[in-house]
């Protein structure tokens, strides 16, 4: 079955084109990692699939119903969930409790009260258990991180999109975060994944779709991924990329 | 033939308040701070010109010049008392900030001046065009308001301190990164700022009595008129000034001049739901 | 986790519930109209600051609110003969609604665009409402004494209106705390932080600003009504004070953005500060520049306001100083 079918997108801000009929599907269960230079229009991609902006063109299919241009709130009550890139806890409230929002507003709703077993669920899951009382403007960039990872699981999410969960952290902590995301795989829950640290979005991707210039160049397997020249030449404008791609 | 000649009379108040308006939208254009000491300074141009007039007898015109002295330093020591440190805070530590400094000067103001009527007694008589009589005083007021703006074109275009304003506005950390003091940049641009409020009240009190508050309302006029230009404009600051002198001159030929405010401020609104970016901004 | 297990929950009721009972028993009316005052902007700060601490949203103009229900209160008291608590309440309850149709449009807007329409609807209100006839244009409204009567006279009259300011102060503060630890108010911190984030996590943004606007306006309304009430004139210069909306602000930022007790601290602080300026014969004269280099040194050193920079410096305190 597939979990999302994104169909002929295209998106325009002003005189920009930054993003030209997409279309892919991602079967329910699966890992999908979502490659490309900077500003190729991958965030931008997500924002569409999730509502924050309405696509010009085309369509988005969740769980067979058309959500195309429902408000980014709706479509989170109707299970898709998402880690940022960049980490905004509420620094006034505890870590518990930022994660509550998750349980509160997202798919199953909960009140506060039976959010609180959620939200401790949730930190679990991602090893944040200890620091459940402290304020959020306390934690370090891994932790944050695994906070934001941990707000999005509160929701119950049937999908998860992850921008660029793995950036700024370093060998060890991708190590965990991996394993973890890995474990959220296993525990049925779909993820389409952005991702700059090749290695390790090779490594756990079911399959991989590359964005280069708003368009789809290139989808399937990591290995055939990593082996198409046209791949490889959009990389070219970013040697540091290159390298990182050749190394796999 | 009433109709003109109060068109007339609101254009020409018009490049005043565009005057007053640039100021305002040069401050949030390069920051994105609201500068609620606008009014004020605008009423310390009014009172700076009737000094150097009553008490060294200096023409009120060439008294813009030390006055438009006076703001641009006026302009540093606030940005560098009550701006630099909330440059970066949430928007309302800036407003409250520069509306700490509203208080500060209509206090200290009130102590000094109290709160009667002033007046600068120059008259230039009037000028007969056919049917219309324009006072002399609006009519060099308008021309001082078309010399400074071209002034500062001019400087925010052709020379380097200019340009690094508009580099600034344009991307502050990209100006940082190629090496633009950014702080200097900021300041300078905030004393230009409160130097056209400082010019704009002088220019307004050649033909208007004044009191210490009576910068107030031209504040009110500028946000509306910033928001008719696109905030952050200068030249739509004047454009929307003449917008709204020409409304004002206009209004009252239809309906009661009360009504004028209720306009005004219903466009303004109106302005900003459905063109945020001003009637000549992009999209 | 029950709220009235809390003592944060009773320590604002409690102190506001003491003030006001201390003052009906002295019945004296220097203190009760000291009081009066010092209540009326605990109230409409509070008020305020369930819009502005908990959403972000910074309602500069928020005096309309005030000025447009105490009109409709005070019109429907001394022109239809209404008795006080029903005006009131309807005063109001026209807040509620035009913050209503208002919010639907201006609540899209963001940061100081949002701030900026906020001072127009404002400034755009009184403008009509000086040319308004049946509110009496610019020379306003004023109450005929007989309406006093219905109270016992002009002098019980006063004591009516303040313990109805007083319930309403108390009922501001319940609902700001309520408001505060609520499922609700969780996704209003959240829109705070960042709303695109908020409505990724499933906050359904414009209903619940529009909500909140709606409640934050409701009492400024109610409170607009009794203050023209015990004046016996309104009139718009009075309504829609431009001064008395930043003053608001400038409230909730001494005592605290955000937190329940901070608006009333700061509401004490400031008019204290004020009453002790204005009759300190070294400040008289500069009563207001002092005001504004306090305000100043507060905004740059201690942004968080007092209750906020208590609860940061002793986190033992967070739930004693909601």
């Amino acid at each position: 079955m597939m979990i999302l079918q994104v169909q002929d997108v295209t998106k325009r801000f002003g005189g920009l084109q930054a993003l030209t009929d997409v279309t892919f599907d991602l079967p329910a269960g699966q890992i999908l990692g979502l490659i490309g230079p900077n500003g190729a229009g991958k965030t931008t991609l997500f924002n569409v699939i999730n509502g924050v902006y309405a696509p010009n063109k085309g369509q988005i299919i969740f769980r067979g119903d058309d959500i195309t241009g429902m408000p980014s709130y709706e479509v989170a009550r109707r299970g898709m969930a998402r880690a940022h890139q960049v980490v905004r806890p509420l620094h006034d409230l505890t870590v518990r409790e930022n994660v509550m929002v998750g349980a509160c507003f997202g798919r199953e709703g909960h009140s506060l009260a039976s959010a609180v077993q959620k939200a401790d669920a949730a930190l679990a899951q991602v090893g944040l258990s200890g620091r459940a009382d402290q304020p959020s403007g306390l934690l370090n960039v891994a932790q944050k991180k695994r906070l934001e990872l941990a707000r999005a699981l509160a929701a119950r999410p049937y999908l998860l999109l992850l921008d660029e969960v793995l950036a700024g952290l370093n060998p060890t902590e991708i190590t965990e975060m991996v394993d973890t995301i890995l474990k959220i795989r296993d525990e049925g829950i779909t993820i389409l994944m952005i991702e700059h640290v090749m290695q390790a979005v090779m490594s756990i991707s079911d399959r991989i779709i590359v964005l280069d210039y708003g368009q789809l160049i290139a989808t399937g397997k990591p290995e055939e991924v990593a082996a198409n020249p046209q791949v490889i030449e959009a990389y070219l404008g970013d040697p540091e990329m290159t390298a990182r791609l050749m190394a796999e | 033939m009433q109709l003109i000649s109060s068109l007339t009379d609101g254009l020409l108040l018009g490049f005043v308040y565009g005057v007053a308006a640039m100021g305002l939208t040069l401050i949030w254009g390069v920051m994105t701070v609201i500068n609620l000491a606008h009014g004020p300074v605008i009423a310390l141009g009014m009172f700076g010109t009737y000094l150097f007039f009553t008490h060294l007898g200096l023409n009120p015109y060439l008294a813009l010049a030390p006055v438009a002295l006076f703001g641009l330093l006026l302009g540093f020591i606030i940005y560098g008392m009550a701006v630099h440190r909330v440059i970066n805070a949430p928007h309302l530590s800036s407003l409250l900030a520069t509306f700490a400094v509203n208080m500060i000067i209509i206090g200290l103001g009130t102590a000094i001046f109290s709160t009667s009527p002033q007046n600068i007694d120059y008259s230039l008589g009037s000028m007969q065009i056919g049917f219309l009589t324009i006072p002399f005083s609006r009519l060099l007021a308008t021309l001082g308001a078309v010399l400074f703006t071209a002034a500062l074109y001019l400087f925010l275009y052709f020379t380097r301190p200019g340009k690094a304003i508009r580099a600034v506005a344009n991307n502050r950390r990209a100006a940082e990164l190629m090496g633009i003091p950014s702080s200097q940049v900021l300041a300078l641009s905030f004393g230009l700022g409160t130097m056209l409020a400082a010019v704009a009240g002088g220019l307004i009190a050649t033909f208007f009595p004044f009191t210490i508050l009576s910068g107030g309302p031209y504040e009110l006029k500028s946000f509306v008129i910033c928001v008719l230009g696109g905030l952050g404009n200068p030249l739509g600051a004047l454009l929307g000034g003449l917008i709204l002198g020409g409304l004002e001159g206009l209004i009252p030929t239809f309906m009661p001049v009360s009504w004028v405010p209720v306009v005004e401020f219903g466009l303004f609104v109106l302005v900003l739901l459905v063109k945020p970016s001003g009637l000549l901004g992009a999209k | 986790m029950k709220f009235w297990r809390q003592p944060g929950f009773w320590l604002p009721l409690a102190l506001v519930f003491l003030w006001g009972g201390i003052v009906l028993v002295l019945k004296q009316d220097t203190i009760r109209e000291t009081t009066f005052t010092v209540m009326m902007f605990m109230a409409l700060a509070s008020s305020l600051n369930i819009l502005l601490g908990y959403t972000g949203y910074v309602s500069f103009g928020h005096i309309v609110f005030f000025g447009l229900g105490g009109y409709t209160g005070f019109f429907l008291i001394s022109e239809m003969g209404w008795p006080l608590y029903p005006a009131a309440l309807a005063g109001g309850a026209l807040s509620g609604v035009i913050a209503l149709l208002v919010g639907l449009a201006v609540l899209r807007l963001r940061g100081a665009y949002f701030a900026l329409a906020t001072i127009g609807i404002n400034e755009a209100a009184r403008a009509f409402v000086s040319n308004f006839g049946p509110f009496g244009g610019a020379t306003g409204l004023f109450v005929n004494f007989s309406a006093y009567e219905k109270y016992g006279g002009a002098g019980q009259a006063l004591w009516t209106t303040f313990t109805f300011l007083w319930i309403t102060t108390l009922v501001v503060l319940l609902v700001s705390y309520l408001v505060k630890h609520s499922r609700f108010g969780l996704g209003l911190q959240a829109i705070r932080e960042d709303e695109d984030a908020a409505m990724v996590m499933g906050v359904q943004a414009p209903r619940a600003k529009t909500i909140t606007y709606v409640i934050s306006a409701f009492f400024p309304g109610i409170i607009g009504t009794l203050y023209f009430f015990k004046n016996g004139n309104v009139e718009p210069g009075d309504a829609f004070q431009l001064h008395m909306s930043i003053e608001m602000l400038v409230m909730v930022m001494l005592g605290g953005m955000g937190t329940v007790l901070g608006p009333m601290v700061g509401a004490t602080a400031y008019q204290g500060l004020r009453g002790y300026l204005l009759t300190s014969p070294i400040f008289k004269d500069l009563h207001l520049a002092v005001a504004g280099l306090i305000l100043l040194l507060i905004i740059l050193f201690v942004p968080a306001g007092a209750v906020g920079w208590v609860r940061g410096r002793l986190p033992a305190l967070r739930r004693v100083l909601e």
